[in-house]
């Protein structure tokens, strides 16, 4: 680390020095922007809901959300498109497929990560690892310890993405399997805490890796009212830090907005979730500058 | 400062530029509604095209013929369609439950809020199924004392809904009080076992249904209930279900 702060100040210096005028601003940008789309709870709707549809007429639907995902990319290539879980179960098509075609228009959509749902299970562990070659995108998990299943090696705790140079760390957590989904099915996937599960990912993304942006694609579910020592989104936000942004699912949550949460050192951070269905994409700009000092001043979250 | 160090400087400023620190100064976030104002994509429509219409043939292929609407308001204690259920979770697993264990089901029992639609008259296809059992509950059989038979028939005479059965026969007097209770045409032996067919939410204590929880045994089929149904339509040529003596009270 030191040799390369050593290098780009000498080379700044030298730069101002021989090319005069050019100056830096002259060869990069001084902001970058990354673009976060995500859904969470599709439960295999792929097809647009009717307009005789008594909750949701005319909403939805895989084909309008890959017209609308191809037009952001096209205005910012630094697009991540990311999904929270729940990506089985719902509709016929996963009945007849199990899961094959929700795998094959993600990926043709380029999907970038997912995490698991407790429905992504519904088919068996053995169900969603036969439908892994259809995925050409990533799962990640840091709190389901996959070692004795089939899962192994499949499902990675997080992973780093670098686009322009912004290096972006996201990790997945689960949400508690035992009650929920027969242990039949999850065979022998161990459920990890999560807070602590999160705070051992945050120290290896931000002081190993050193990321400029934290991810948590989690599927804990956003907040339990009535049982608050239940593990939720807004508690981890809360209890945790250098979380940039919790992307959440499981309780189909319809916000108005993205929720801005105070995180355990008083940073801000957001929550979101975008119902269910498919029936929304969630869209979080992220800009970076490379003034230090407009940073210093504190982030401005514009919801 | 001659050409190669030029060259150098370049090589270094891309270099830093590339290192360059970025701070994270702005956040802005919203949410964006899938509507029909957008345009699907044509790609996506292509390729989704042909899964679609092979679920939507098979699934509105004719299975069987309804000679009436059936509902499950249609009746007091007991319904034509909720009676055809429970028959059918009896005639579509009992084999497959001898087969495993070498014994036979005893008694089915469903819950009269898990009939999600009607069966309307006329052609009955796996969209018919999917319609009223949309969920994907399973069948199990689970293994009742004599006691929790006892508790399970003081559930249904309290609950007085038409919860479905089949194999068992409850006749309330005519202030509602338990006056018989069959199994298989048998007066109920509270010192023996019974083995009750029922659904995995049921089992889980769904419809506060806790006497199935404190039982000796759970034989999980892997079968769904919708998937009986749909066998047991495709079985069937003709469905005449019809509202019986299974579950009734005496007026005097």
């Amino acid at each position: 680390m030191k040799r390369r702060d050593f290098i780009q100040q000498t080379a700044a210096a030298s730069a101002l020095i021989g090319l005069g005028g050019m100056g830096l601003s002259s060869f990069k940008p001084a902001t970058k922007k990354i673009t976060i789309l995500h859904t969470n709870d599709v439960h295999s709707h792929i097809d647009a809901f009717g307009p005789d549809d008594g909750r949701n007429p005319n909403q939805g639907g895989v084909a309008r959300r890959a017209s609308l995902i191809d037009a952001i990319r096209k205005e910012n290539p630094n697009t991540l498109l990311l999904d929270a879980g729940d990506i089985f179960q719902g509709t016929p098509y996963f009945n007849y497929y199990g899961g094959e075609l929700e795998f094959k228009l993600m990926s043709m959509l380029k999907y970038d990560v997912a995490t698991i749902g407790n429905h992504d299970f519904d088919n068996g562990i053995d169900g969603l690892y036969a439908q892994l070659p259809h995925a050409k995108f990533d799962f990640v998990s840091a709190n389901y310890d996959f070692s004795d299943t089939v899962l192994d090696t499949h499902v990675k705790p997080y992973r780093i993405i670098i686009k322009d140079g912004i290096k972006i760390g996201i990790f997945g957590l689960g949400i508690e399997l035992e009650g929920l989904v027969e242990k039949r099915m999850y065979k022998e996937t161990l459920y990890l805490d999560p807070t602590e599960t999160a705070q051992e990912m945050t120290r290896i993304l931000k002081q190993d890796e050193k990321c400029d942006l934290i991810i948590c694609l989690s599927h804990l579910g956003y907040n339990y009212r009535n049982r608050p020592e239940k593990i939720s989104d807004l508690k981890l936000a809360e209890t945790t830090k250098d979380i940039d942004l919790i992307i959440g699912g499981h309780t189909h949550t319809f916000l108005k907005k993205p929720t801005v949460v105070k995180n355990a050192i008083g940073e801000n951070l957001l929550v979101n979730q975008v119902g269910c269905y498919g029936i929304n994409l969630g869209r979080i700009d992220f800009y970076f500058d490379s003034d230090k000092n407009k940073a210093a001043n504190g982030k401005s979250i514009i919801v | 400062m001659n050409y190669k160090h030029f060259i150098l400087l370049i090589c270094l400023v891309t270099l830093s530029s590339c290192k360059q620190d970025s701070y994270l100064n702005k956040i802005e976030g919203k949410q964006i509604n899938i509507s029909d104002s957008l345009q699907p994509d044509k790609t996506i429509e292509a390729f989704i095209k042909p899964y679609r219409e092979h679920v939507n043939a098979n699934l509105d292929s004719v299975l069987a013929y309804a000679v009436n609407t059936l509902s499950k308001s249609d009746g007091e204690y007991n319904t034509a369609i909720g009676n055809m259920m429970a028959d059918a979770v009896f005639e579509q697993a009992n084999p497959i439950f001898k087969s495993r264990t070498g014994h036979d089901i005893d008694m089915v029992l469903l819950n009269h809020g898990g009939i999600r639609a009607i069966i309307s008259k006329g052609n009955v296809t796996s969209r018919t199924a999917y319609e009223v059992m949309p969920f994907d509950n399973s069948v199990v059989v689970v293994e009742l004392k004599g006691q929790q038979v006892k508790e399970l028939l003081d559930y249904l005479v309290r609950a007085k809904r038409a919860h479905p059965i089949s194999k068992l026969k409850i006749t309330l007097d005519k202030d509602t009080l338990l006056q018989s209770a069959f199994i298989n045409d048998k007066p109920i032996d509270l010192n023996t076992s019974y083995f009750v067919a029922t659904n995995d939410y049921l089992y889980n204590g769904g419809d506060r249904m806790n006497f199935f929880k404190t039982n000796d045994s759970l034989y999980v089929l892997d079968y769904k209930v919708r998937n009986v149904l749909i066998d047991y339509f495709s079985e069937t040529d003709t469905l005449r279900p019809v509202i019986d003596d299974r579950f009734i009270q005496l007026k005097n």
